[in-house]
């Protein structure tokens, strides 16, 4: 692509927001990994605590979560978010060149400094919500400029369909400005304290805080990667959609179902019972609208399957939909209340939220960059082989962590509830430690592999905007040697 | 209706994507408030000691919660190992709720009382030197001053979300009707520093009587933990009714 026609491209959208997103989505990725990888390995050797505060595991996973769920995936949804809606709608972002730039630094910051301070140890202590509360209302300021940009610029589309990745961008940003809204309502301690309490208390407050921490997971990590899904699958494998009519299917049942099912995260506590049936008989059903949308994007490729033995990026986004099928059916799973007494409070919960993190929200977001970043610089990705090397790493490190997962957690889950022949338990709790030490360093290890997947990825990525720069400069001295003879 | 006419009205999308994405919280959270047996009828339990509010917070900020869970299950081998199932009334005055979901360490729900606070004071120093095989981190710095400055505010925050702490005479003797003079003396804002000192005096909490530590306030927290219902005066089978 020459260089008048990336101009001509960069004035009819705004490009600009786009690559900053992708940027940060990156840094924020490898910093969250990272510390994902310290926190992981500091369960196996606790000496790695060095009695720092800042650096306990306590202080520490809050860090990882918040940089990879709303860093890392936040980041990626605003860049992919914002490309959609401009390409869809064929219009430019709404906003003016302020607005989205506010909604840049308005998210950077607020998860910058939150977790500065988690470290420091102000958090609300709420699982996936730390964020005190001043950091709160940075996140919902941005993000009701976020939600004005977005639905402004599909007004001004000029196109007369609104394309149903959009819809999906769309359930995710109403749904998480209702959740974010109502899960953190507290009373401050004074103006100038960053503390506070939550308002509701006990059994309310648990049921609050898992109708936003399921749906975390429900909107803002699957919703909205669906939205990504929907544009990225298509585009890549140069085909339409498998079918309009489960799309249409897949986004009301998913939008509807997903709201029900948070209290399955409190079987067996002092939730009333009636919640957590509830909650229990939608997950199942959440099933249908899960693989519903699974098959949707995986027969896209129905015709093209040739395309997994030659694009890399491809496989990415394929494997992304095997992984969300895998941990849709294992979510429904454990919310039956037999499994979950067994899997609650143990690892099989991380390892089932890796294989939709790792498996799911990563893998199709490194497939939409590979596809969008270089489409963004006008050039070409710097080398297709890379692609195929941070693939194979990625996959065995996710098998590697969900497999040592599962070892852990139905391991720990059994030996809490065995007995003797006394009637007597069979084992201390310190004993089930002891017992995950082992995989424990090897979801390290699986760790340490996606995180050096990352690396490639950067690497490659970096190249591919580093050559697009060169071309560019090059195209530049080559006119000023023609100006300079004429 | 055709499906189209959504397709090509934003606003139209916008509105019934609210409407489908309302109706689970409303119909699951909402009734929570309102029906009555949600929170079980139980005597005993009462709000923090402002001392013990302290070592809450601390709790919270140290991400204990990520680790360690407050919340018996009714099955035998947990009943076996931390005692019985925890109730709702028992976390009413939680903000937040600290119930956890993950036990990389044991259940924290009735720990209270099961060991001594040289033996707590010491573990949170050095989990390693009571527990060898054990993977927590140490906390030393949990020997520092407790800056207990704000404690009335922070009560105060808490009255505001709806724990009986009392700031008028009225409050407290309602609190004194309801809890006993001693701990509604404890509850009165008012009284919050002096409060916090006495509370600290009276126990050897962390084996250093010189100073208010941090440690002072999270060892009285932990030492409370479970501690406020007494099961023995109830039938079994009275708290099932409730589920």
């Amino acid at each position: 692509m020459s260089a008048s026609t990336v101009a001509g491209m960069a004035e009819q959208y705004n490009y600009d927001i786009v690559k900053k997103f992708a940027i940060m989505a990156m840094v924020w990725a490898l910093l969250g990994m990272s510390a994902g990888l310290y926190i992981a390995s500091e369960l196996a050797w606790p000496v790695l605590n060095f009695d720092i505060a800042e650096i306990t595991f306590g202080r520490l996973r809050p860090v990882h979560t918040s940089l990879v769920i709303f860093g890392f995936g936040g980041s990626a949804l605003f860049a992919t978010s914002y490309y959609i809606v401009q390409r869809t709608c064929q219009t430019r972002l709404w906003g003016g060149k302020w607005l989205p730039e506010f909604t840049f630094w308005g998210w950077q910051l607020s998860i910058g400094i939150g977790v500065i301070l988690y470290m420091m140890g102000y958090t609300q202590g709420r699982e996936y919500a730390e964020f005190v509360w001043p950091i709160d209302l940075g996140i919902l300021v941005t993000w009701v400029a976020y939600a004005l940009v977005f639905t402004m610029t599909i007004r001004n589309r000029s196109q007369p369909h609104i394309y149903v990745a959009l819809w999906f961008y769309m359930a995710f940003i109403l749904a998480t400005a209702i959740l974010h809204i109502f899960n953190n309502l507290a009373v401050p301690v004074a103006w100038n304290s960053l503390d506070s309490y939550s308002l509701f208390s006990g059994v309310q407050d648990a049921m609050t805080q898992w109708w936003y921490g399921h749906n975390a997971v429900g909107f803002f990590l699957t919703a909205a990667f669906l939205g990504m899904m929907y544009y990225f699958v298509p585009k890549q494998a140069g085909r339409p959609i498998y079918s309009y009519r489960l799309s249409i299917v897949h986004f009301w049942a998913l939008s509807f179902l997903y709201m029900w099912v948070g209290a399955h995260h409190l079987h067996w506590t002092a939730l009333p019972d009636w919640v957590s049936t509830l909650a229990a008989t939608f997950s199942i059903l959440l099933l249908l609208p899960s693989w519903g949308g699974m098959i949707n994007g995986i027969m896209t490729l129905s015709g093209a399957w040739d395309k997994l033995r030659t694009d890399p990026i491809m496989l990415f986004l394929i494997t992304a939909l095997a992984f969300y099928g895998m941990s849709t059916f294992e979510g429904p799973l454990m919310s039956l209340k037999s499994v979950n007494a067994l899997s609650h409070y143990t690892d099989w919960t991380i390892g089932h939220v890796h294989s939709g993190a790792l498996g799911w929200v990563a893998m199709i977001t490194i497939g939409s960059f590979y596809h969008m970043v270089p489409r963004l610089w006008g050039t070409k990705l710097y080398s297709t082989k890379l692609v195929f090397t941070h693939f194979w790493v990625a996959t065995i490190g996710i098998v590697l962590y969900i497999v040592a997962m599962w070892v852990s957690g139905i391991g720990q889950g059994l030996m809490l509830r065995a007995f003797d022949q006394y009637g007597n338990l069979a084992y201390t709790f310190v004993e089930t430690v002891t017992f995950m030490h082992i995989p424990y360093v090897v979801r390290a290890l699986g760790g340490a592999l996606f995180l050096f997947g990352m690396l490639l990825m950067t690497y490659n990525l970096y190249m591919t905007v580093w050559g697009a720069r060169r071309e560019a400069i090059d195209v530049q001295d080559q006119s000023a040697v023609a100006v300079a003879r004429t | 209706m055709k499906h189209e006419s959504i397709e090509i009205n934003s606003a139209l999308l916008i509105i019934l994507t609210l409407v489908v994405i309302s109706i689970g919280g409303l119909v699951e959270i909402v009734p929570l408030f309102h029906i009555k047996g949600t929170v079980e009828k139980v005597e005993g339990v009462h709000p923090y000691t402002p001392l013990e509010q302290m070592g809450r917070d601390i709790y919270v900020a140290e991400g204990c919660y990520l680790c360690h869970s407050q919340m018996i299950r009714p099955f035998r081998d947990e009943m076996l190992r931390y005692g019985h199932y925890s109730l709702a009334a028992e976390s009413q005055y939680d903000h937040p709720f600290q119930w956890g979901s993950k036990r990389t360490g044991p259940d924290l729900a009735r720990v209270g009382g099961k060991y001594s606070n040289e033996w707590m004071t010491q573990h949170l120093i050095h989990p390693q030197s009571l527990v060898p095989e054990s993977i927590m981190p140490s906390y030393p710095w949990l020997m520092q001053p407790l800056n207990y400055g704000d404690i009335a505010d922070r009560m105060k925050a808490l009255r505001d979300v709806g724990v009986p702490y009392s700031e008028t005479q009225a409050e407290y003797d309602a609190n004194v009707k309801k809890f006993g003079k001693t701990l509604a003396d404890q509850f009165h804002i008012p009284n919050a520093i002096k409060s916090v000192k006495e509370e600290a005096a009276s126990q050897n909490w962390d084996g250093n009587p010189k100073e208010i530590t941090k440690m002072d306030a999270l060892v009285s927290y932990l030492q409370v933990l479970g501690t406020m219902v007494d099961f023995s005066k109830y039938n079994q089978g009275y708290f099932s009714k409730f589920r």
